[in-house]
């Protein structure tokens, strides 16, 4: 069943479900990279709250007018509008008044979310209201969903990524370096807007299919799994995109196989997977591998100063240094050197004699501060500027009067 | 309205209301000063998977595992959020967003998962909470309250909040000096020897106290709105710290008597015969306290503005 969700054959309207939810994840990560990058990533929470009350008065205006309140197109277009209104909220608090932003955020999302449910118990006292289902909103819900609004979904999910891709650059530039962005011509403040929106478009977008409470993690999952994978920021986005889009696919396909896996959540929980997976194993900032690369200096450096003490006939007492000679076969169980321990052992006093007069010499100076007490010297100097080194070493002679 | 009615029907409600709004309320002052307001979104948010891991744990919806629960996941969540802002270094905002929209998912697909018809546990109460149910049976009238009998059928949910409150209470009030020095002046507190890496954990943890015993009771759209709006509004009408929590106690206890009242009475004012949500009113009324703070306060811009 897994299999062929994932390869598309479970039907028309699951097949434009994982479709749209790979795009809109694609545009989500790509966008919530912009986002994170300006450290403004929990505005999209705000936003994404901010939807509710808008569905509620866009169902209620419907019925109004007589129209079906379930429609889905209207539903989105109030949701964007008090979205909207909500940012609009937000940045007028943060910069109009003393609070900071975190609590105009905090502040723009209950209070909204809170009117939005006041309005959803209206819905519910009125009689076209009964059946209504606006809390799939909530947590996205694909079961059961319209033809058409399935094509609604994939049609918004491709329209808001080449939205995404057309204002990449300048997007990019304000995210990377807002001073220059604004040295070089462009208008940085209608750009930060013009990001919000498509982050607005994303949440509108998603409402179907992962629910306004958790859209936002598409938002800022994948562009944190991303800067796990790679220290050049312009490179962040395309892994995010990636990662988002490949986790939207994946959830919704893994949803549509069996009851009871709600798309919004399991949509989530891949992009986590994906996190906790980069966390643990990427290859540059992974836990595992700072782990390894601890463990293996903490190695180094025992070794080496067990060989200095060993070339130097000094007794060895501490216990992994001990331990870690015997293991390579360098020394014996009592501490002293096996054959192979005594030449690396003078190997390595002879660097550090190498070493220390190298520190002594104003033209290496460049080299010296290279010194950890680890690095060997014959990987850093060419063989004469080590033999001229040598030669300075020399045991000490008879001065002539 | 007659005791007769009002008590039995709305008293507890209405306490428990102003009790979870007060308790939030009170370290939600440090909090948004300290530009932690999220913290208080985001322990709102994982509080559903540990009570959704207790319920499944204990098979039965009883208070206080429920509560264990809950708390034990708001804990789970601060240290993740630490170790992935560490282990990453990834700001705070974008590692709190990563736990909790994922705890979150979690929990509404154990809830999913599980069976849970027989028993009240879903994720709308979990967000509007169900103020309006928790009435008082056994009373008849304002004399019900020297009546013993009655009083034992108050809801739980007043005691445990009443006692909630006294320890938050309790605790900004011994930590009142320490609490304020070290969120104006981080560096001076601690030149003065205060812990304060200590003192911002316990701030956290009781505010993950009142949240969960508010949860249980309001759900978790006044929680977040209580931790953030009463203190904001407080904090454009006055400068001096004393002055900014007891605006905000004012506002919070406001908030909670106006929404329950419009969100019960309202409607029937307005020729409707439904109810609203009580939580869905008193974070709406709260959000417009703050508007009116922001528009009119004597303090709206402040110095830093």
């Amino acid at each position: 069943m897994l299999l062929e969700a994932l390869t598309l054959q479970l039907g028309y309207n699951a097949t434009l479900v994982a479709i749209g939810a790979m795009l809109l994840g694609i545009a989500a990560g790509v966008t919530g990279t912009f986002l994170f990058l300006r450290k403004r990533a929990l505005v999209s929470d705000a936003i994404s709250h901010a939807t509710l009350p808008g569905v509620g008065l866009a169902f209620i205006v419907m019925v109004w007018f007589g129209m079906d309140g379930r429609s889905l197109i209207g539903l989105l277009i109030g949701s964007a509008l008090s979205a909207w209104v909500g940012l609009l909220c937000v940045q007028w608090l943060s910069n109009r008044t003393r609070l900071s932003e975190d609590s105009a955020i905090g502040a723009v999302l209950s209070v909204f979310f809170g009117a939005g449910v006041v309005l959803l118990t209206v819905i519910q006292g009125m009689s076209a209201g009964r059946q209504a289902g606006l809390d799939s909103l909530l947590l996205g819900s694909t079961a059961g969903m319209l033809f058409s609004d399935a094509i609604l979904i994939a049609v918004g999910g491709a329209l808001v990524l080449a939205l995404t891709l057309v204002l990449r650059r300048p997007m990019s530039l304000v995210a990377f370096d807002s001073d220059y962005a604004a040295a070089s011509g462009l208008n940085v403040a209608r750009i930060d807007l013009a990001t919000m929106g498509l982050v607005l478009a994303v949440t509108v977008v998603g409402l179907k299919i992962v629910g306004l409470i958790l859209i936002v993690a598409l938002l800022i999952i994948p562009p944190v799994t991303a800067r796990f994978w790679t220290e050049r920021t312009e490179r962040v986005w395309l892994i995010a995109g990636g990662l988002g889009g490949l986790s939207g696919y994946v959830g919704a396909a893994i949803s549509a196989s069996a009851p009871a896996l709600p798309t919004g959540p399991i949509i989530v929980l891949v992009a986590f997977g994906l996190f906790v997976l980069s966390l643990l194993f990427s290859p540059a900032r992974g836990v595992l591998s700072s782990v390894l690369t601890h463990l293996q200096y903490r190695r180094s450096v025992h070794r080496r100063q067990g060989l200095l003490a060993l070339a130097q006939g000094q007794p060895i007492y501490e216990g992994y240094t001990l331990r870690l000679l015997q293991r390579e076969g360098l020394a014996r169980a009592d501490g002293v050197a096996t054959e192979e321990g005594q030449a690396r052992a003078a190997k390595a006093l002879l660097d550090e004699k190498r070493w220390e007069i190298l520190r002594g010499l104003q033209a290496h100076k460049a080299t010296a501060a290279r010194y950890d007490g680890l690095t060997n010297l014959e990987t850093i100097l060419t063989k004469d500027q080590l033999r001229d080194l040598d030669t300075r070493i020399a045991a000490p002679r008879e001065v002539t009067p | 309205m007659s005791g007769a009615e009002f008590v039995p029907l709305s008293l507890t409600p209405l306490l428990i209301g102003i009790f979870a709004a007060i308790a939030c309320a009170l370290p939600g002052n440090f909090l948004v000063l300290r530009r932690q307001a999220l913290i208080g979104d985001a322990i709102s948010h994982v509080v559903l998977p540990g009570i959704v891991v207790a319920f499944l744990l204990t098979g039965a919806v009883t208070a206080w595992p429920m509560m264990l629960g809950a708390a034990g996941a708001a804990l789970i969540s601060v240290v993740l959020i630490e170790a992935i802002r560490r282990l990453g270094q990834i700001e705070t905002g974008a590692a709190m967003g990563v736990v909790f929209t994922a705890m979150f998912a979690g929990g509404v697909l154990l809830l999913e998962r599980s069976d849970t018809s027989s028993v009240h546990l879903d994720v709308e109460h979990a967000l509007m909470g169900n103020l309006e149910s928790l009435i008082w049976l056994e009373a008849t009238g304002w004399h019900s309250l020297l009546d013993g009998d009655a009083l034992a059928g108050l809801p739980p949910e007043l005691s445990r909040l009443a006692v909630v409150l006294l320890l938050v209470v309790l605790f900004t009030w011994i930590f009142w000096r320490p609490l304020k020095i070290s969120t104006f002046d981080e560096g001076f507190a601690q030149v003065l020897g205060m812990r304060t890496g200590l003192l911002g954990i316990a701030l956290v943890m009781i505010a993950a106290i009142a949240a969960v015993a508010a949860f249980d009771a309001v759900g978790s759209i006044i929680v977040i709105a209580m931790f953030i709006c009463p203190p904001a509004a407080a904090r454009l009408m006055t400068d001096s710290l004393g002055r900014q929590v007891a605006w905000s106690v004012v506002f919070a206890a406001l908030s909670a008597t106006l929404g329950y009242v419009f969100a019960g009475y309202g409607p029937l004012w307005l020729g409707a015969s439904d109810s609203v949500s009580a939580a869905g009113m008193i974070a709406t009324i709260s959000g417009v306290i703050l508007a009116l703070t922001a528009l009119f306060g004597p303090r709206r811009r402040g110095m830093m503005a």
